[in-house]
C-alpha cells in the first residue's frame, strides 16, 4: 500500500491519469471498429516528427532556465533554414542538408542573443521567454513580408506581398526522411525508419553530451547553481550553452518535421510550437529543472498516442470530435500540475 | 532641476517612445483627425473597464493578471444565457452580469488559489491557466450546450444541432450602454453612459485603496512574510484581489461586447488578456505599479497605434498584413519589454543595495553603512 | 528594581529538539522597569527561549516544553507569536520587519489602522472601512514620541537611514496599547555607535516608564553600559545571573565561553600534547591576507591582515556575525571581495572561484545543503565533481582527446573509498545527498574537498548542526588529514573549544577586523575579552594584534 502511495506521488496523479486514458483508448480501438495498425503507424511517424522538438527542452531543464517556452526562436531559424535553402535551388538530400546547416548557423546566432538574455532575468525565464518568442514571431513575420525572396515556389503569385503563409516541400525534400528505408507492412502500417533513426541519433548525441565534461557541469548548473560556482563553473556561460542547443535542436526539429508534414508554414505559424513539447516532456516525466532521455520518449509516445486516438476513438463512439479541447485540456493541464508543484526538496 | 527632468524621461520612457511613434505613424496613415477621434473615444468606452480589472492583482503584488481571461470567459456565458433567453436592452446587459458574477467568483477563487501555490510565478501560472481554462470553456460552449445544457434558439446553434455557432450576434443589446444617455459633441459620438460607469468603476478602485483590506493587499504585495507576521491574512487577501479583478474583466468583457454587437464564441476571450495588457503597459504601467492614469493613456496610444498602424503599413511597403504584424508585435514586445525591466530591476536592486558594504577602506566602509544617522 | 511582583517569570525552562537537549532548566524573573541583558555564545540557547516564550509553532510542533511562565502574575502558555502580543510582549528582531514602501506611521500601525466607521462594516466587515490617516499619524507620533527621538511619520521606510528603521521598528511594538515587554535581539548590530548611543538612552528612558526588557547583544560593553542585570547562558543552561553594575565584559566573556573544570582540563591535556607540532614560528608563511574586506551578507569582513603557516592548522574564531564567516567565503571567491590574498608567493584572484580552486585550495562552505552538495545527485557525483571540472579527473579522452568523457566507474570508486575511509553511512555511491544526515552530508563535503589534494583546505564550521559521534570524526579526519599530507588547514567555527582542541593558532574576529591572535594554549579569558572587543588601548595592545 505504501509503495503504491509512494508511486503515485513519484510519478504523480495526472501523469498516472494520461497513461491510463491512452491505454483505454488503445484497448478499445478494436471494439469500435479503429484500425489499430494504422493508428500505431501514425502514433509513430508523428513521434518522429515532433521527437526533436521535445528532445530540444532537454538541455535548458537541466541548465535550470526552466521550460523552454521560447523555443519558437529555434522553430524561426529552422524556417529561414528552409527557406533559404529552397531560394538556393537545393532539391533533395542537397536540399535538407543546406536548409538543417543554414538554420544551425541561426539557431546559433539566436540562442546565444537569447541566452545573454535570460542571464539577465534569472528567475523570470519562462514568462520572458514566451514573450520574447511571441515578440520574435511576430518580428519575423514583417521579415517574411519583405525579405526579397524570389522563388516563384515560395512567393504569393499576384497580389500579394512577400511569402506565402505555406510553403510545399513537395519537389525539394517531402517525406526525405518518413520515406528512407520506410518498412511497409500490408496498407496501413508504415514505419517511418528515417525520422525515428534521426530522433534516435540526436537522442544519442544528447546522451553523449551530457556524459562529457561539459554536460556534466551543465546538469550541476541545474541543479545547484551555487555548488557548481563554488566548484568553479561559470554559470552564466554553461546556461547560454545550454540555451544555443535548444535553439539549434529546435531549428533542426522543425526542419525534420517539415519534410513529414509536407509544408512550411510561415508567419504565425510558429507562435504555439514551444507548448506541445513542453506539454509532452511534462507528460513523460520530467520537472521544471529534470529531465531525462526517458522523459522524452515517454513524454512524445504518450502525448503523440493521445493526439492519434483520442479522434479516431471519439468519432468512432461518440461521432463528436472533441480531439481539440482535450488536447488543450491535457497539455495545458499538465504544464500547471508542473508549475504548481513544490520545487522537490529533500525527504 | 536637469537630473529631475532626466528621471521624467526616463520613469516615461515607454510612454514617450509610443508618442513618438504614433506622431510618425498618423501622417503615414494618412487617417483624418475626426475619424480617429470618433475611434478612440469608441474604443475608450470599449476597453477601459477591462484594463481597470488589472488593477488591484499588480497592487497586491501578484503582477499581471494574465488569468483575467477566466471573468472574460465567465462574462460570455452570461451573454450567451440572454441572447438565448432574448432579454434586450440594459435588463439584458444586468441580467448577463449577474449571471457571470457567480462564475467570475468562482473562477477568481479557482485562479487565486492556484496561485498561491506558485507564489513567485503567478504570472506564468495564470498564462497557462487561462489556456487550460480555454479548454474546459470551450467544452461547455460547443459541446455541452444544447446537449446538456438547455438552448432553446436553434439560431444559435451550429447545424449538427449542438454546440454554439462560431459567431453570436448581439443585436438585443447592441450599444444599449454606449447610447443610453445620447451625447453628440462637435459631430463626435460620445458613449457617455459608459465613461459613467468606467469613472464609477474607477472611483470604486480608489476608493478601495483606500479602505483597510486595500492596505492589506498593498502590504502582502510588498512582503509576504513581514505581512503575514504582522497577522494579515496573506493568502486570503490574494485570492480576493484576483477575485475583484476576475469580477471586474467579466463585466468590463460585456461591456466591450455590448459595443462590438458580436461574441466570436471561440476566440473574443483569447486575446483580450493580452490586449488589456499590452495596453495598461503601453500607459506607462509596470508589473508592480499602476494606476488609472496609466490605463487611461495605455487606451488611448495602444488603440491609436492598432488603428494607424495597418494604413501606415500599407502605405509604406503595399501590405495592410504589416501593420497587423507590427501592432502584434508591439503588443507581445511591450510585455516582454516590461517583464524583462522587472526582472532585470530587481536583480540590479538587489546588488545596489548591497553596494555600500563594498570597497576598499575600512573606515570608509564603516561610514557608509549608517553615516546618515 | 526588585518589585513586588516580577511581570515576567520563567520556571525551570527546558527544550528538546530530536532527543537533542537544548535547553535546561532556566528560570529567571523580569521585573516591571527592569533591563535584563541575555548573552551568550549561538547555540548556547537564547533563540530557543525565545521561541518558547513567544509561542512559536515549531516549538509545539516538536513536543513542546518543559517547565512553565508566568506572565503578568498568570501562567502563560501562548499558542502563537500573536497570543504573545496581544499579551503585551513586544518584539524587535534582528532583520528587519518593516515594509521598505510603506510610511512610518504605515509600518508603526500595520494591521492595527485606525478606521473610519462605515455603514458597509455591517455587511463586509471591519476590513472594508476607510483608514483614518489622521488618528493613526497621531498614534504613530505618540509612539514616536515615548522613544526620545524624531522620526517622519511620513517618511518611507526605503528612504530612511538604518537607524530610523530601528527605532520605527520599535515605535511598532510600543504602539500597542499594553505594551509591558520588550524583546530586542542584537538590536544594535546593524547600527554605528552613535546611532547606538541613542537607542541605548531610549531603552533606559522606556524602562524608567516601567516597560520591562529583555536585551539579546553580544556587545558586552553595551550590555554592562544599559542592563540591571545579566543572565548568561551557555549551552542551554543558566550559568549566571547577576546584577550588570560593578561587572566586566570581561567576567561576561568568560562566562559565556568557559567550560567546566574537567572538560577544561581535558582540552589542556590535549592541547599540551599537540604543543609539539605548534612551533609554527619557524615555518615559512603559505597564504598571507592584506586589507582583506568581503561583502557577505550578514557576515561582513571590513579589513582583515593575516598570515597563515604552511603545515598549520589555523583557526578564525569570534561571535555570529562578526565576519569570521566572510574570510573563506571572500578567498574562495564565493562573495564579492577586495584586497590582497598571497598564496605561496603569488597573487590570488578574487572573486573568481574557479581561479582560487585552480591554485590547490579547498573550501568546505558552512552551508552545507546551500552550497556544499547538490542534493539531489549521488554521492559520487557530490565527491567527484569538483574535482572533474577543475583538475580533469574522472574524465577519459574520447576520439583523440576532442571530448572529454565522463567516468562513471572511475567516480563510484572514489565514492566507495571516501565511504569507507569517513564511515559514511548510505546504501552506496549512488544514494542522492539530499537524503543522507547532516553528518554524513558533512563527511560527502570534506570528501569533496580532499579528492582535490589541496595545499591549503578551508573549513567552515565543520561540525554545525551534526552529532557528538560524526562531530569527533569529523575532527580527527581534519587532524588525520593534516599531519599525513602537511595540508594546511583554516578552520573557521564559532565554538571556540573545538578551535582550540584543533588549532595551533587562532585568530578571534571582531567586527569585520581580527581582534588578536592567540596560540591554542592561551587562557580562555583572553578567547573571551577577544570575541567581545576588548577596549583596545587596554588588553589588545598586549596581543598579537590584527590591525
Amino acid at each position: 500500500m505504501d509503495s503504491m502511495k509512494r508511486f503515485v506521488a513519484d510519478f504523480g496523479l495526472p501523469r498516472i491519469i494520461i497513461t491510463l486514458y491512452l491505454f483505454a483508448l488503445f484497448f478499445a480501438a478494436p471494439f469500435v471498429g479503429v484500425n489499430l495498425p494504422a493508428s500505431i503507424s501514425d502514433t509513430m511517424i508523428r513521434i518522429g516528427m515532433n521527437g526533436i522538438m521535445v528532445l530540444a527542452l532537454v538541455p535548458m531543464i537541466q541548465s535550470g532556465c526552466g521550460l523552454n517556452f521560447g523555443l519558437s526562436l529555434g522553430v524561426i531559424a529552422g524556417l529561414l533554414g528552409a527557406t533559404i535553402s529552397i531560394e538556393m535551388g537545393f532539391v533533395g538530400a542537397w536540399g535538407f542538408g543546406a536548409a538543417i546547416l543554414i538554420s544551425q548557423v541561426f539557431g546559433a546566432v539566436f540562442g546565444y542573443g537569447y541566452g545573454k538574455l535570460l542571464n539577465r532575468v534569472k528567475g523570470g525565464e519562462m514568462m520572458i521567454a514566451t514573450y520574447v518568442g511571441f515578440s520574435s514571431v511576430m518580428i519575423m513575420s514583417i521579415a517574411w513580408l519583405i525579405l526579397p525572396f524570389k522563388d516563384p515556389t515560395m512567393i504569393w503569385g499576384y497580389g500579394g506581398t512577400g511569402l506565402r503563409t505555406t510553403i510545399s516541400v513537395e519537389g525539394f525534400w517531402r517525406h526525405i526522411l518518413d520515406d528512407f528505408l520506410v518498412i511497409q507492412i500490408g496498407e496501413n502500417f508504415k514505419f517511418p525508419t528515417g525520422a525515428i533513426l534521426v530522433f534516435a541519433a540526436m537522442s544519442f548525441l544528447i546522451w553523449v553530451f551530457f556524459h562529457l565534461k561539459i554536460g556534466t557541469a551543465i546538469t550541476a548548473v541545474g541543479s545547484n547553481p551555487t555548488y557548481a560556482r563554488a566548484s568553479g563553473i561559470n554559470i552564466d556561460r554553461m546556461r547560454i550553452v545550454s540555451v544555443m542547443m535548444s535553439t539549434m535542436l529546435g531549428a533542426l526539429g522543425i526542419i525534420v518535421f517539415q519534410q513529414s508534414f509536407g509544408f512550411i508554414q510561415l508567419y504565425e505559424g510558429p507562435l504555439y510550437m514551444a507548448f506541445p513539447a513542453v506539454a509532452a516532456i511534462l507528460i513523460g516525466g520530467a520537472g521544471v529543472n529534470k529531465a531525462t532521455l526517458t522523459n522524452v520518449f515517454i513524454g512524445a509516445a504518450l502525448y503523440q498516442g493521445i493526439l492519434t486516438m483520442t479522434p479516431s476513438i471519439f468519432n468512432a463512439v461518440l461521432k463528436v470530435d472533441m480531439s481539440d479541447v482535450i488536447r488543450i485540456i491535457v497539455s495545458n493541464g499538465m504544464i500547471l500540475y508542473a508549475l504548481t508543484r513544490k520545487t522537490k526538496v529533500a525527504k | 532641476m536637469s537630473s529631475k527632468l532626466r528621471n521624467f524621461f526616463i520613469d516615461n520612457a515607454v510612454v514617450i517612445l509610443f508618442v513618438v511613434l504614433i506622431a510618425i505613424a498618423i501622417p503615414v496613415s494618412g487617417l483624418p483627425g475626426t475619424f480617429l477621434m470618433q475611434e478612440i473615444l469608441t474604443r475608450l468606452g470599449r476597453n477601459t473597464f477591462l484594463v481597470i480589472a488589472l488593477l488591484l492583482p499588480i497592487m497586491a503584488g501578484m503582477g499581471l493578471n494574465f488569468g483575467m481571461v477566466l471573468g472574460a470567459m465567465a462574462g460570455q456565458l452570461g451573454l450567451i444565457f440572454i441572447t438565448d433567453w432574448n432579454i434586450v436592452g440594459i435588463p439584458g446587459l444586468l441580467l448577463a452580469m449577474i449571471i457571470s458574477l457567480p462564475i467570475s467568483v468562482f473562477l477568481g477563487w479557482l485562479c487565486g488559489s492556484i496561485m498561491n501555490l506558485a507564489k513567485g510565478r503567478e504570472m506564468v501560472t495564470g498564462f497557462i491557466l487561462a489556456f487550460f481554462m480555454n479548454g474546459l470553456y470551450m467544452m461547455v460552449v460547443l459541446y455541452a450546450m444544447g446537449s446538456i445544457i438547455p438552448i432553446m434558439n436553434p439560431e444559435l446553434l451550429l447545424s449538427r444541432g449542438y454546440g454554439i455557432r462560431n459567431v453570436v450576434g448581439l443585436d438585443g443589446v447592441r450599444q444599449s450602454l454606449d447610447t443610453l444617455i445620447p451625447l453628440k459633441i462637435a459631430g463626435l459620438n460620445i458613449p457617455a453612459f459608459s465613461f459613467l460607469i468606467i469613472a464609477a468603476v474607477s472611483y470604486f478602485i480608489i476608493w478601495f485603496r483606500k479602505t483597510k483590506i486595500g492596505q492589506d493587499m498593498r502590504a502582502a504585495g510588498q512582503d509576504r512574510a513581514v505581512s503575514g507576521a504582522a497577522g494579515i491574512p496573506v493568502e486570503q487577501t490574494r485570492i480576493l484581489a484576483i477575485i475583484i479583478s476576475t469580477v471586474l474583466a467579466g463585466i468590463g468583457q460585456i461591456i466591450f461586447l455590448q459595443n462590438l454587437g458580436t461574441i466570436n464564441t471561440t476566440s473574443s476571450h483569447e486575446q483580450i488578456g493580452m490586449f488589456s495588457i499590452a495596453a495598461l503597459l503601453i500607459g506607462g504601467a509596470s508589473v508592480t505599479k499602476a494606476s488609472i492614469p496609466n490605463v487611461i493613456v495605455g487606451v488611448i496610444l495602444f488603440h491609436l497605434l492598432f488603428l494607424v498602424s495597418p494604413m501606415a503599413g500599407k502605405n509604406l511597403i503595399g501590405s495592410g498584413m504589416l501593420g497587423e504584424y507590427f501592432r502584434q508585435f508591439v503588443s507581445y514586445g511591450v510585455i516582454a519589454l516590461a517583464l524583462v525591466l522587472y526582472e532585470w530591476k530587481r536583480v540590479t536592486q538587489e546588488n545596489d543595495s548591497r553596494a555600500t558594504l563594498r570597497g576598499g577602506g575600512a573606515p570608509a566602509a564603516k561610514e557608509a553603512k549608517g553615516g546618515a544617522a | 528594581m526588585d518589585s513586588a511582583e516580577p511581570i515576567l517569570s520563567l520556571k525551570g525552562i527546558g527544550k528538546s529538539f530530536y532527543g537533542n537537549r537544548v535547553l535546561a532548566d532556566v528560570s529567571f524573573d523580569v521585573g516591571a522597569g527592569e533591563i535584563i541583558g541575555l548573552v551568550g555564545e549561538n547555540g548556547a540557547g537564547k533563540s530557543t527561549l525565545m521561541k518558547i516564550l513567544f509561542g512559536m509553532p515549531v516549538i509545539s510542533e516538536t513536543g513542546g516544553f518543559e517547565g512553565s511562565i508566568y506572565f503578568n502574575g498568570k501562567e502563560a502558555r501562548f499558542k502563537t507569536p500573536f497570543d504573545a502580543l496581544d499579551a503585551g510582549i513586544g518584539m524587535v528582531h534582528q532583520e528587519f520587519s518593516l515594509i521598505p514602501g510603506f510610511t512610518t506611521t504605515e509600518n508603526i500601525l500595520l494591521n492595527r489602522e485606525s478606521l473610519n466607521s462605515s455603514v458597509l462594516v455591517d455587511v463586509f466587515g471591519p476590513r472594508i472601512s476607510t483608514l483614518d490617516r489622521a488618528t493613526m499619524e497621531s498614534r504613530a507620533k505618540s509612539a514616536i514620541a515615548k522613544l526620545g527621538v524624531t522620526l517622519d511619520p511620513n517618511m518611507l521606510i526605503k528612504e530612511m537611514p538604518v537607524g530610523h528603521k530601528q527605532f520605527t521598528e520599535i515605535a511598532r511594538e510600543l504602539c500597542r496599547e499594553n505594551v509591558k515587554l520588550i524583546v530586542l535581539d542584537e538590536p544594535t548590530a546593524v547600527l554605528t555607535e552613535s546611532e547606538a548611543e541613542v537607542l541605548l538612552s531610549t531603552l533606559r528612558l522606556l524602562a524608567s516608564e516601567g516597560i520591562a526588557i529583555i536585551f539579546i547583544s553580544h556587545r558586552l560593553r553595551e550590555v554592562v553600559e544599559l542592563c540591571d542585570r545579566v543572565v548568561v547562558l551557555r549551552d542551554g543552561h543558566k550559568i549566571e545571573d547577576f546584577p550588570a553594575k560593578g561587572s566586566s565584559t570581561k567576567q561576561i566573556a568568560s562566562l559565556m565561553v568557559g567550560r567546566s573544570m574537567e572538560a577544561q582540563a581535558k582540552i589542556d591535556a590535549a592541547s599540551a600534547a599537540r604543543s609539539t607540532q605548534s612551533d609554527s614560528d619557524a615555518r615559512e608563511t603559505i597564504l598571507s591576507v592584506e586589507n582583506l574586506w568581503v561583502d557577505m551578507p550578514g557576515e561582513t569582513v571590513r579589513n582583515v591582515n593575516l598570515s597563515v603557516k604552511k603545515g598549520e592548522i589555523f583557526g578564525i574564531g569570534g561571535l555570529a556575525g562578526q565576519g569570521k564567516l566572510g574570510i573563506p567565503n571572500g578567498i574562495m571567491g564565493l562573495s564579492p571581495a577586495g584586497g590582497s590574498v598571497v598564496l605561496n608567493g603569488t597573487p590570488v584572484e578574487l572573486n573568481a572561484p574557479r581561479a582560487a580552486l585552480e591554485r590547490n585550495m579547498a573550501f568546505v562552505s558552512e552551508d552545507r545543503r546551500g552550497v556544499g552538495l547538490l542534493l539531489d545527485e549521488g554521492i559520487d557525483w557530490n565527491i567527484a565533481f569538483t574535482a572533474m571540472q577543475v583538475q580533469n579527473q574522472f574524465l577519459k579522452p574520447i576520439l583523440g582527446g576532442l571530448f572529454l568523457w565522463r567516468s562513471d566507474a572511475a567516480m563510484s570508486n572514489l565514492a566507495e573509498e571516501y565511504i569507507k575511509l569517513l564511515e559514511i553511512k548510505c546504501t552506496g555511491p549512488g544514494q542522492r545527498a539530499g537524503n543522507l544526515s547532516g553528518g554524513n552530508q558533512q563527511k560527502v563535503c570534506l570528501a569533496k574537498a580532499f579528492a582535490l589534494r589541496p595545499d591549503v583546505l578551508f573549513v567552515s564550521e565543520p561540525t554545525r548542526g551534526i552529532d557528538i559521534g560524526a562531530k569527533h570524526l569529523v575532527l580527527d579526519t581534519l587532524k588525520k588529514y593534516n599531519s599525513e599530507y602537511g595540508t594546511t588547514i583554516v578552520m573557521v567555527s564559532s565554538e571556540l573549544e573545538e578551535l582550540r582542541s584543533v588549532c595551533d593558532r587562532i585568530a578571534i574576529v571582531y567586527e569585520g577586523r581580527i581582534e588578536g591572535i592567540l596560540p591554542h594554549t592561551a587562557p580562555i579569558e583572553d578567547f573571551g575579552i577577544l570575541m567581545a572587543g576588548a577596549d583596545r588601548d587596554e588588553t589588545t595592545v598586549a596581543l598579537v594584534g590584527g590591525n
